[in-house]
């Protein structure tokens, strides 16, 4: 028998994020796999009661909440007070909470604190004769292992994308508030903001079916003996635009933009995906003048489906790792696709 | 003028990422085959962190950079041949494995022992850096114990800026959802700070900076204390790699209108 705590924050409209809605999921059916478990919510934000009401029927014994204006902002001494004070007063054995930046932020340093152990980046959870196994990756997503702790407190940092949403109706949750004395030494941080792409040139966005990467080849001398970056702009941003898909990039196109050369002005280091950068989860990826080396490969192991767009045949991606590669001029392709996804948008409008 | 700061940069030693890696499960867990012979760089983000240090104690003098490391002697004495040509640090190095395989809990109890034997370490001094993840284990969960282990709770995870401030405060910006950074300030040190890549580019090697690190950084690695790092209460009940061949179609002399139809149809298809 374990007692499950199902842990999570609120955003600022009070609401729960779809991956602590994931995280929900995985917990209960965890309680469900392990005879005897009971499941407990804990949840710590400035407001907590549209989110306890929204989770009201998962069939948790008791909801937790550590509440108020201090617990508003993402900040570690708060969170990790809080997400202590929660995990302490359920008495979990094992605590499952969603993959978001600020859980990531606590919850290793909390597992010390309870004296417990902590998993993150876990993809599944599996249980066999009441003996849960985490699946998670090592090596930046080179290798897969499922593992068992027999410690206890054990922490799980679910990803997302990893499991269905919990999907309940609402209803009317008792929450018991748990009170904690905060001092001086919780407040030496503030947050005072958060700083947000211009909304047009917002290009990460991890929910989109897709996600488009662009590397340095759009930056490179073509046919003409030129570099066209300003065209390279108008193609990516426009193929953008129409798909609303998210933007990666390899790490050399980065660089170069980081070396202060003219290249694509929207592209910052936050789109890098791979070895030294991200590893978004989207279910069809399209790359576009990348050579797909490991380093840079790594950044597509969660996207399902991978094209790719290159001069060279040889490029690294024609080795067993995308399904398509179109051996073509990304720039005479992409005209051609925006103005039919173009044509098509105007049809369906 | 800012008081001066004692940066202690928490970086281990990872296998160089172009290196084809195979699992192989031992009495003592899972390992990678060949472990030794794999040529190792310094890990990624804790680089970043690194040159983000060093830079920091440039614009705060008085301020001193000491990269902890824990790894196997003979290999983390090839990686500082490299490292050590990049920026001004001193080495305190700890004898132990690099696997990713190891609990983040037992490595952060040896690096933590380590930085307590920093001489004259001054906690209203200290910032805590390092990659807020690894490319070993990836779990970003080495910092923030170690932060907890030393009593130092305000941390930040994901950071890409710090900006002192006259009165020593200083500005945060940490990576969030969405390509978004979270704005922070904090009173001052003690804090822990885990970098993602910051905004400076790789130091170019300076043989001058090489020599004078290697001076402290032989004596570090022939004082460096074994430490048991494990993962005691872990059971790897499969390690493998992931199925990565694609059957890959290779598209050659179609038009581009031809493969903009395709590429379209293939993007509408649910
Ligand atoms: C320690 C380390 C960490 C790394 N981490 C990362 C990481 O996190 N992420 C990452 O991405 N990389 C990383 N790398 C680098 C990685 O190995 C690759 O070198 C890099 O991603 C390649 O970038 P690229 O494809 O943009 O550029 P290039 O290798 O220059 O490839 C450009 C491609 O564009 C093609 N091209 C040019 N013009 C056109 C055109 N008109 N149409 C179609 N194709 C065209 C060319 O054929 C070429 O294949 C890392 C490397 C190291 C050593």
């Amino acid at each position: 028998m374990e007692t499950i705590l199902f842990l999570a924050h609120t955003e600022a409209d009070g609401t729960l994020p779809k991956v602590a809605l994931e995280a929900l999921g995985a917990a209960q059916e965890l309680a469900a796999s392990i005879a005897g478990s009971p499941l407990v919510v804990g949840l710590f934000g400035g407001e907590v009661k549209l989110a306890a009401d929204a989770i009201a029927e998962c069939g948790a014994q008791q909801i937790l909440a550590v509440a108020g204006a201090e617990y508003a902002q993402s900040r570690y001494s708060t969170d990790a007070a809080a997400v202590e004070m929660l995990c302490r007063a359920s008495k979990a054995t094992i605590v499952i909470a969603p993959a978001t930046s600020r859980c990531a932020r606590v919850i290793s340093g909390v597992s010390h604190r309870i004296n417990g152990r902590v998993d993150t980046h876990v993809n599944s959870i599996t249980v066999t004769n009441d003996t849960p196994a985490a699946t998670r990756w090592f090596y930046r997503q080179r290798m897969v292992a499922d593992l068992e702790r027999t410690q206890r407190p054990w922490l799980m940092l679910i990803d997302s994308g990893c499991h269905a949403a919990y999907e309940g109706a609402p209803g009317m949750a008792n929450v018991e508030n748990v009170q904690i004395v905060l001092g001086e030494v919780h407040k030496r941080t503030n947050v005072t903001g958060i700083q947000a792409p211009k909304s047009d040139e917002q290009t990460i966005r991890p929910d989109a079916d897709l996600l488009f990467v662009a590397g340095a080849g759009w930056t490179k001398k073509q046919k003409d003996g030129q570099a066209h970056p300003k065209e390279a702009e108008t193609h990516i941003l426009g193929f953008l635009k129409l798909t609303q898909a998210s933007l990666g990039s390899s790490k050399s196109l980065v660089d170069l933009s980081g070396e202060g050369q003219d290249v694509l002005q929207f592209m910052s280091h936050l789109n890098q995906v791979g070895q030294t950068g991200s590893t978004p989860r989207h279910a069809k990826g399209l790359s576009t003048c990348c050579h797909g080396e490991e380093p840079h490969v790594v950044g597509w192991r969660f996207i399902n489906e991978r094209r790719a767009i290159n001069l060279d045949a040889n490029c690294g991606w024609a080795r067993g790792k995308a399904d398509v590669v179109y051996v073509a001029d990304a720039f005479e392709v992409l005209t051609k696709l925006n103005a039919l996804l173009a044509e098509k948008k105007l049809v369906t409008a | 003028m800012s008081t001066p700061f004692q940066i202690v940069v928490c970086g281990g030693i990872v296998p160089d990422p172009l290196q084809t890696l195979e699992p192989i499960s031992g009495p003592a867990g899972p390992s990678l085959k060949n472990e030794m012979m794999l040529p190792a760089v310094l890990d990624p983000w804790a680089g970043h962190a690194l040159y983000e240090a060093a830079n920091l104690a440039k614009a705060v003098p008085g301020s001193k950079v000491y990269l902890v490391s824990l790894g196997p002697k003979a290999k983390l004495q090839q990686v500082m041949m490299t490292v050590a040509q990049k920026v001004a640090f001193e080495l305190v190095a700890v004898d132990g494995p690099a696997s990713g395989f190891t609990d983040a809990h037992e490595a952060a109890m040896a690096l933590a022992e380590a930085i307590k034997t920093i001489p004259g370490l001054d906690k209203s001094k200290l910032l805590i850096f390092g990659g807020w993840e690894s490319a070993s284990r990836g779990a970003g969960a080495t910092l923030q114990i170690i932060g907890e282990m030393l009593g130092v709770t305000d941390q930040f995870q994901g950071v890409d800026r710090i900006q002192v401030r006259e009165d020593d405060s200083f500005e945060i910006l940490e990576r969030i959802e969405g390509g978004r950074h979270q704005v922070s300030t904090c009173a001052g040190a003690p804090a822990v700070l885990g970098w993602a890549t910051g905004y400076l580019a790789e130091p170019r090697n300076d043989p001058q900076v090489g020599m004078a690190n290697m001076r402290t950084i032989m004596p570090a690695l022939q004082k460096a204390k074994a430490a048991k790092v494990g993962a005691e209460g872990l059971k790897f009940a499969k390690v493998e790699l992931p199925k990565q061949q694609r059957q890959t179609r290779i598209v050659k002399d179609m038009a581009a209108d031809e493969i903009a139809k395709e590429i379209a149809e293939w993007i509408g298809k649910n």
